[in-house]
């Protein structure tokens, strides 16, 4: 911790938060918000007068609210930078005529109270997303009674009881009575491996298990009498070194017992604690009696985590941690290039994986930046001098602000190469072709329509797919084996907003009976925003198509994550299912429909 | 360079494809008749050659399709293997040792959206991995060659989070010489490993 401090190449930025993110590989433009900390951290000496003359009391976050701490005040002693900080919400008021005895305090003149919250800016060729986690909240879990039983305690507020620089200096004790317990209890798996508890999460959380273990280690060497129990459905400890602390843990006297307590209930006079418990391995229900309750939390993701990830449009698994380019090739890498994980922001994880992960996604960024120059994909859009009316679409879509168009002098639009990032959305909604998208043109998606649609055209579902979202939501599928029927033809583009109209209208033409349009969700679109365009262009379409007598569920949207492979699979058999509800008949119909007021169309604008 | 111009300074050539099948091991042709679908391919426009292999990203099949490129004079190659999530830059680095633009390069998703979700209907997943070849072959005639952009790249690093494992990274990056930014919410970095006193497997402090 402290190297970070003083380590010449990094600027440590507390007590803020990120306010926008802008840019590209190689060339992010960050936007943070400093808060005000009121304290001068270069010169503040932690000499702690400050806080010695403040009269406000409040629970202490860091010791979990086992022990109280000022409004002025430092995290814990060791804290980086070592200064203290002042909470404007603790803080009795910043008027000097109200208190200001901190300001008096202070030799040396470091606290401010008109201190501003800054705004700083800066340019980083790459980014790594080291959110990390929160410890679950067992509240929700009534049968263990969290909030109603004072000894009943979460692996957190007993680390702080049991670290040497906590509220009781490393003593254990009891919340009701300040006695040291004779007995202890942990129960894993609190708030962890519970399908189908809404109030819990499937996942296992990988640590509490061998946190626990340690734990035991620690009271059994600091109160070699006491009885320790723990209640467990598996003891997973398959890292190097673990199973050997496991076998210690069993030698020192710990017991472990197979079946968690599905009731918990207190002995009113010793508020002591009496757990109920089905006994796997013996398939007993047994009572325990026991003066202290650790509830081994699990770790959940971090609130913190939406905001950067709208921000960077990256992408979450369905536990809510965020998701790498690839499960076993790119465990580090998030599907923006230049963007990478470190730590449990990614999954749950101890602190030996975390630094790993964090070395790797360093070299990871490190091989980016060591050439200086990074070659960026040739996918970008063209203008068409000739046809370009300087009609000012293309711009007004742009999600980049990567084309200009000079509207009043009908000078042609221009594409910013650098800038542009390849959507599409342009090129789709462009009325005069006057934008092609390289690498995905016109042509070259019409090529692919025309090749599903040659033969059996009554049997197949066309689907366009994001690159970023639903195609590889349909990996994830492939990843998980989930079967969905055989006839789907997936047509990828970069993003949903490249979708033209004429694709959907040329795969109806050509005897589609279903087509389907899918994106990254709205919050989620590697594009910013395209896929609002895609939206709107879909709602237009589908009101031609009633207009013109033609059934718009035929035209289905839908918007499939990454992640969502069980749903990619659901939303594909859906499909084929809207496909059989379609007649060889319709087909026909649709198809003289559409040529129809397609000749229409033309014929108008000829006469334009 | 508008499109017409671009058009216009392409000369009309003649499209020679080769189409490479991967088994992938048993992974593909566990449940699609690779041998048929190739064999079936050379039946397509512009098709000068086909093959199966058993690992088309592996260094012999890499070779396959180079030596290819220079025997048959091809100019367009369409590999149906996994996802090009996975190996389309494998592929397109592979063009390029070959002297072909990495652009007339298509990939055709035979895995992980074919054999992977139909493992049990052999017939049909090979006709959905015909079509799938046939789209790509059909797109890949009309590929252009493009040239890729070189941009500069700031060498500064943005760390978000103070934890375990931002300290870790900022230290890694700062080590190497690079500009690293560190942003905490909080006062004080350490995250939650700071509130922990022992940690395992070590047992030692965590500060």
């Amino acid at each position: 911790m402290t190297d970070v401090g003083r380590h010449p190449n990094i600027e440590m930025i507390t007590l803020s938060e990120i306010k926008d993110i802008k840019g590209y590989v190689g060339n992010f433009d960050v936007t943070v918000t400093k808060k005000a900390r009121y304290v001068n951290e270069k010169e503040c000496t932690a000499c702690g007068d400050c806080a010695t003359v403040c009269p406000v009391l409040v629970p202490d976050e860091f010791e979990m609210g086992l022990a109280s701490r000022r409004a002025i005040f430092i995290p814990f002693p060791q804290a980086v930078p070592s200064a203290y900080v002042l909470n404007p919400h603790d803080c009795l008021g910043q008027d000097p005529l109200i208190c200001g005895k901190c300001k008096e305090a202070c030799e040396k003149g470091c606290i401010d109270y008109d201190a501003q919250d800054e705004e700083l800016s800066f340019k980083v060729g790459t980014i790594i997303v080291a959110t990390g986690m929160e410890p679950y909240d067992p509240t929700p879990l009534d049968e263990y009674g969290y909030t109603r039983f004072p000894n009943m305690l979460t692996t957190m507020e007993f680390e702080r009881l049991i670290n040497a620089g906590g509220p009781t200096k490393g003593e254990v004790v009891r919340l009701s009575d300040l006695k040291v317990p004779k007995s202890v209890a942990f129960i894993q798996c609190v708030g962890s491996r519970s399908p189908g508890n809404k109030d819990a999460n499937p996942y296992c959380s990988n640590i509490c298990c061998m946190n626990t273990i340690k734990d035991t280690l620690m009271l059994k060497e600091h109160y070699p009498d006491m009885e320790v129990k723990v209640f467990y459905i598996d003891i997973r400890a398959f890292g190097k070194g673990f199973e050997d602390l496991f076998q210690r843990s069993k030698g020192k006297g710990v017991k472990y017992i197979r079946g968690l307590p599905g009731d918990v209930q207190e002995d009113p006079k010793s508020q002591d604690l009496i757990l109920f418990t089905e006994n796997t391995s013996t398939d007993l229900l047994e009572k325990h009696r026991t003066e202290m309750v650790v509830l081994s939390q699990g770790l959940v993701p971090s609130k913190d985590m939406n905001k950067i990830q709208e921000m960077l449009a990256l992408q979450k698994t369905s536990d809510g941690f965020y998701l790498e380019a690839h499960p076993k090739l790119q465990p580090v890498d998030s599907a923006s290039a230049g963007i990478f994980f470190a730590g449990t922001a990614e999954s749950p994880k101890d602190i030996k994986d975390a630094v790993t992960q964090a070395s790797a996604a360093a070299a990871r960024a490190a091989r980016i930046m060591s050439p200086g120059k990074i070659t960026v994909e040739a996918i970008t859009s063209r203008v068409d001098e000739d046809k370009c009316t300087s009609c000012g679409i293309c711009a007004k879509v742009c999600p980049y602000n990567a084309i200009t168009v000079d509207k009043k002098n009908k000078r042609p639009a221009v594409v910013i190469e650098a800038a542009c990032a390849g959507c599409g959305t342009c090129a789709a909604e462009c009325s005069f072709d006057a934008i092609e998208m390289n690498h995905f043109t016109d042509t070259q998606i019409l090529s692919q329509v025309d090749a599903i649609l040659d033969k059996e055209p009554l049997e197949k579902v066309v689907c366009f797919a994001c690159n970023w979202c639903s195609y590889a939501g349909a990996d994830s599928a492939g990843i998980a084996r989930l079967s969905y029927p055989p006839n789907i033809r997936l047509i990828r583009t970069m993003c949903s907003g490249r979708v033209d109209e004429k694709f959907i209208w040329r795969a109806f033409e050509s005897g589609a009976p279903v087509v389907l349009l899918s994106g990254c969700h709205f919050g989620d679109c590697h594009y910013i925003d395209a896929n609002h365009w895609t939206k709107k262009r879909v709602e237009k379409i589908w009101k031609k198509m009633e207009k013109w007598g033609l059934r718009k569920e035929r035209l289905q949207l839908e918007w499939i994550s990454a992640a969502e492979g069980v749903r990619f699979s659901q939303v594909m058999t859906k499909m084929d299912e809207l496909r059989q509800t379609v007649t060889k008949k319709e087909v026909t119909e649709t198809k003289r429909i559409i040529a129809d007021n397609l000749k229409k169309k033309k014929k108008k604008k000829i006469s334009q | 360079m508008t499109v017409a111009q671009a058009a216009l300074s392409i000369p009309e050539e003649e499209i020679r494809t080769g189409v490479y099948i991967c088994q992938c091991g048993l992974n593909i042709a566990g449940a699609v008749d690779c041998a048929a679908v190739a064999e079936w391919a050379k039946g397509l426009e512009g098709v000068t050659i086909s093959r199966d292999y058993s690992y088309m990203c592996s260094d012999p099949g890499q070779q396959l399709v180079k030596q290819d490129i220079r025997e048959y004079g091809l100019n367009r190659i369409v590999v149906a293997s996994c996802s090009p999530r996975l190996h389309e830059p494998t592929f397109r680095q592979m063009c390029a040792e070959a002297g072909l633009n990495p652009y007339l390069f298509e990939m055709a998703n035979i895995r992980e959206q074919c054999s992977w979700v139909h493992p049990h209907q052999i017939e049909d997943a090979t006709e959905k991995a015909k079509d799938l070849v046939k789209m790509a072959v059909s797109r890949a005639r009309l590929l252009k060659p493009l040239e890729e952009q070189e941009v500069p790249v700031t060498q500064k690093s943005l760390v978000i989070g103070g934890g375990v494992a931002g300290i870790q990274a900022a230290l890694d990056l700062a080590d190497n010489g690079f500009k690293v930014y560190m942003v905490e919410k909080k006062p004080s970095v350490g995250g939650v490993m700071a509130q922990i006193d022992k940690t395992y497997p070590t047992m030692d402090c965590s500060i």
